[in-house]
């Protein structure tokens, strides 16, 4: 029989696709957000909108206001790509059902089979983006796993926590958006990237950001990488690099006029609407730099929008400095992904006009980054999810975040357990990780001594294993972190915020979180400076040459 | 890997909360309230609602212990006037209280396991395949019913019965039937199986009547305990208790016996109206109205409720005397349990599509003791999955019902790798 032939691996990996999917259509069930909440509604309303205004109106009106299309309801502020997309999406749409997007008449349309149909085509786009994006990625990346003792998650077991990643789930088949679209696309870029594919990665890539400009938050470490690659290396011709640089850019510029070639006469009017700056530096509660800086100093009173710009601008840049600078510098396959966490995190944390929805441009990284530090990106992940709390709170997604995450957190431990096992070669996995951990201590207290040999001895034992006790300090501070976010999450929960505060909560959870997001902006950044330049870019053109 | 599963699909459960309910939903509501706000003597008499309590005592018993704790969710829930309430709490009460009651299977599915000679098909492979079954989650978390805390005692009475201690497995049986009497389809075998092994001793045919008189007052004080405060109105209670008024089928054909010979009638009389055998004009039956109630056969003859029981009783037969002849090897009284559900399903009256687990339930534990009856088990385990689609019709389930139902390949694939 064929299937025979099939690795375990294979299995595993088809099996957790199907989970994923099953997950994600059990998710649909749950209420979208703005639902049965007139005159606005939510993003649900803003995605049928589109659809409506899309299939209805010429391009040239899409982005116009006119008295058939009023910007101030959900006026569309996504870039082309999504425009055509919501037209592809509306035409089946009306095909279905013409009331579904009815010029004016369908505002504000809901009903079962309408959110059955939306539900829908974002499985579809899921299905055929993400899934296979995120599959793929861990496919091509699986091949390299030097030493064991460093040695990586396996790729089959990374593609399934990834795949069960709630918050992408939550907010794409709960909240209702399609970030599986712009993200699959960003890993699908970041694949063909790292397996020396420059020129499909920037069409990838601008179409990703030709999907949602907030890819841009992923802009410079593409830039940057590209760039350097095209950097004459010893050995190289400055011509050839020239060209190399050309090609690049002359797809990159194809792929925008492609896209924007229905818009090119008011390039700027559609420009305006992508990036309003009349919006504010922070929406509701973010868990970023100026929401926390907010409590203390109330920014929108000292500032007016535009200067609140430039201050934001200035700050992210100079953040994102570090990471970017060395990754061009220096650059090396490693530190890729890092370099795309560093970068959508100092967005995140700084720059203006910031939604907590963003932080899933971070997740998805940090998704990539999973098999080298998973106990790192595991926390950063039930982070993002928790900092999301008050959002999901507000849309009734509760119970599916609770269910999600629960799932998410038993995946984790059951993962790590098996890859404990095979990789410690221990029968008992993870106990025996801890048991390792705790004998350290435990052997202390065997030996009868006097008080100085035993401060002696602890000294000794301390240094002789102090990796193992850094691990042991990190659980512990993981787990405390962990279970604040349980507390808080509790107290949103159950308790009445007192009259005077009525944000309480959602502030303290966003503070909380962007606490953790500092401390993780700097770990990464750590991490990517640790690594050094990859040389063997070189060494290949030097066997070519010679 | 029993806590892994048990808690990966309480998970699931959890995210179905929200899922379709089919009326069986408002039946339990109804029993809640009834068992709540009526004195006892009253249960089986009251009719406000069309869906009158129709199980045994012990469930009516659990129902009330549940409207307890019902009472801190939505009190409004506990009115019996109060038909097709649901609130939120309700839902959400209704919900957990099935997700709760299903951990009794996940203990049931542990003793199972632990009865059986440790290896890794027993530590892996049969609890995932009973606890992920996917047609226990449809019937129960989309469905709603309370099947989980039911199969969880049968699967207790049978890790008895595989361990041999029969006076335990005879207990829990009884509970079971006292919960819900349609597994009285299976009590042939316990009954024969029993006999054989423990009121007759194996060596010289004796007849042990310690052992009969014990297992016999077990059973019978289970059925006292359960029916004494009702010894006075016991007409009434099995009125309502079988039914037989519901006819043949249920409003939607189990796939059985009798889905055939009603298609076989209606073709029958389709052909000889066109062909001007038949003159009279008949009431014309719709046998899948929805609504439940007798009809008659128009060329074929009518079936009544004897029949197929004396039916039911003939194609039972071949595998008890077989299980008499045979050992006291557990997977010869497991392979007596599955055929004495599959006849009971395919001739028995008012069969309901959800009955098939009864036979999935106990062959997932007969498909990992031999490699035969696991390819019996792919077989059954996805046509009877299949057959429970109707139940859940509306079309936002589509991919929920579609993905389950490859997981048990994908399982059993698995297991054959290693």
């Amino acid at each position: 029989m064929f299937c025979v032939k099939l690795s375990c691996e294979v299995w595993l990996v088809i099996l957790g696709a199907l989970v994923a999917v099953l997950l994600r259509a059990c998710t649909t069930l749950h209420p979208y957000s703005g639902a049965g909440s007139p005159p606005m509604y939510g993003d649900y309303e803003a995605q049928r909108h589109w659809m409506e205004i899309t299939t209805n109106l010429r391009p040239l009106e899409w982005y116009k206001n006119t008295t058939d299309n009023d910007l101030m309801y959900w006026g569309l502020d996504y870039p082309p790509l999504t425009a055509y997309h919501m037209y592809l999406t509306g035409k089946i749409g009306s095909f279905l059902n013409e009331n579904w997007t009815k010029l004016h008449e369908s505002r504000g349309f809901e009903g079962e089979s309408h959110k059955i149909f939306m539900r829908y085509t974002v499985l579809a786009a899921d299905i055929v983006m993400y899934i296979p994006a995120l599959i793929f990625y861990f496919h091509a990346m699986g091949g390299q796993s030097p030493d064991p003792k460093t040695r990586p998650l396996s790729p089959s077991l990374a593609t399934i926590l990834g795949l069960l990643y709630p918050g992408i789930i939550l907010i794409d088949h709960g909240h209702f958006q399609y970030n599986c679209i712009s993200l699959g696309l960003l890993v699908l870029a970041t694949s063909c990237l790292l397996l020396d594919m420059n020129l499909t990665a920037a069409i990838f890539f601008t179409s990703a950001l030709n999907y949602k400009q907030m890819e841009l938050y992923h802009a410079l470490p593409f830039f940057m990488y590209m760039l350097s690659s095209c950097v004459p290396k010893p050995g190289q011709s400055l011509t050839s690099s020239l060209i190399k640089l050309a090609q690049i850019a002359i797809t990159v510029m194809a792929v925008f006029a492609i896209l924007w070639a229905p818009f090119n006469r008011d390039f700027f009017a559609v420009l305006r609407r992508l990036f309003p700056l009349d919006r504010g530096v922070f929406e509701d509660k973010v868990s970023n730099f100026w929401c926390v800086f907010n409590i203390f100093y109330k920014l929108k009173l000292k500032f007016g929008n535009y200067e609140m710009m430039r201050i934001c601008l200035f700050a992210t840049v100079s953040m994102v400095f570090p990471s970017s600078v060395d990754l061009f510098l220096r650059p090396s396959r490693k530190k890729f992904v890092l370099s795309l966490i560093n970068s959508s995190l100092a967005f995140f944390l700084f720059s203006y006009q910031v939604h907590e929805k963003s932080i899933l441009l971070v997740g998805v990284p940090v998704v990539l980054y999973f098999p080298q530090k998973p106990f790192v990106c595991f926390w950063f992940l039930c982070i993002s999810v928790f900092s999301m709390l008050p959002l999901l709170y507000k849309d009734g997604l509760i119970i599916a975040t609770i269910a999600l995450m629960l799932f998410y957190v038993i995946s984790f431990r059951v993962s790590i357990e098996h890859f404990y096992r095979s990789s410690l070669n221990a029968s008992d996995g993870l106990a025996e990780y801890y048991r390792s951990l705790l004998h350290v201590l435990l052997d202390i207290e065997y030996k009868q001594a006097t008080q100085i040999d035993i401060l002696k001895l602890t000294y000794k034992q301390i240094v002789k294993n102090k990796e193992t006790l850094k691990n042991l300090a990190f659980h512990v501070v993981l787990v405390t972190s962990l279970i604040g976010c349980l507390v808080l999450s509790f107290a949103l929960l159950v308790f009445e915020p007192p009259e005077r505060y009525p944000d309480l909560f959602p502030l303290l959870i966003s503070a909380y979180s962007a606490l953790h997001f500092f401390g993780f902006f700097l770990y990464f950044n750590v991490k990517q400076l640790q690594i050094p330049q990859e040389f063997d870019a070189i060494k290949n053109v030097k066997i070519k040459s010679s | 890997m029993i806590f892994t599963a048990t808690f990966l699909t309480l998970c699931l459960k959890l995210l179905l909360i929200p899922a379709y309910r089919s009326t069986d939903f408002e039946v339990h509501r109804n029993w809640m309230a009834i068992t709540h706000s009526l004195p006892l003597k009253q249960w089986y008499y009251e009719n406000t609602s069309e869906w009158t309590l129709d199980y045994p005592p012990l469930f009516a018993y659990f129902e009330y212990l549940l409207s307890l704790i019902a009472s801190c969710f939505d009190k409004k829930m506990l009115i019996v006037q109060n038909l097709n309430y649901a609130s939120d709490e309700t839902i959400l009460f209704q919900r957990l209280s099935v997700i709760f009651t299903d951990l009794v299977f996940a203990y049931g599915t542990h003793k199972c396991c632990s009865s059986i000679q440790k290896s890794w098909r027993t530590d892996v492979v049969l609890p995932i395949l009973l606890i992920t079954n996917c047609g226990l989650i449809m019937v129960d978390h989309i469905h709603f019913q309370y099947n989980g805390i039911l199969y969880g005692i049968l699967l207790l009475s049978l890790a008895y019965a595989i361990q041999g201690r029969y006076l335990l497995s005879g207990f829990w049986f009884a509970v079971l039937l006292n919960m819900k009497h349609i597994y009285i389809y299976l009590a042939p075998a316990y009954f024969v199986f029993f006999l054989k092994n423990y009121c007759l001793n194996s060596k010289h045919s004796k007849f042990q009547i310690k052992n009969f008189i014990m297992l016999g007052s077990t059973v019978l004080a289970v059925f006292l305990a359960t029916f004494l405060p009702f010894h006075n109105q016991l007409g009434q209670v099995f009125a309502r208790l079988f039914p037989f008024k519901r006819g043949l089928c249920h409003a939607y054909w189990a796939p059985n016996f009798w889905a055939l010979y009603n298609t076989l009638d209606k073709a029958a009389f389709f052909i000889m109206s066109k062909m001007g055998f038949l003159a009279k004009k008949s009431s014309v039956a719709s046998m899948t109205g929805g609504l439940v109630q007798e009809f008659s056969h128009e060329v074929l003859p009518n079936v009544t409720p004897l029949v197929t029981m004396i039916l039911t009783g003939v194609v039972m037969l071949p595998a008890l005397i077989k299980l008499w002849s045979l050992n006291k090897h557990p997977s010869n009284f497991l392979r007596c349990i599955v055929l004495c559900a599959l006849s009971s399903f395919l001739f028995g009256w008012h069969v309901h599509e959800k009955a098939i687990l009864m036979a999935i339930i106990p062959l997932s534990i007969l498909s990992i003791m031999d490699l035969s009856d696991a390819k019996t088990f792919i077989l059954l385990g996805i046509v009877g999955h299949y057959s429970l689609f109707p139940l859940l019709f509306p079309s936002s389930l589509l991919f929920v019902q579609g993905l389950p139902v490859r997981r048990p390949q994908l399982f059993v694939s698995f297991v054959k790798l290693h």
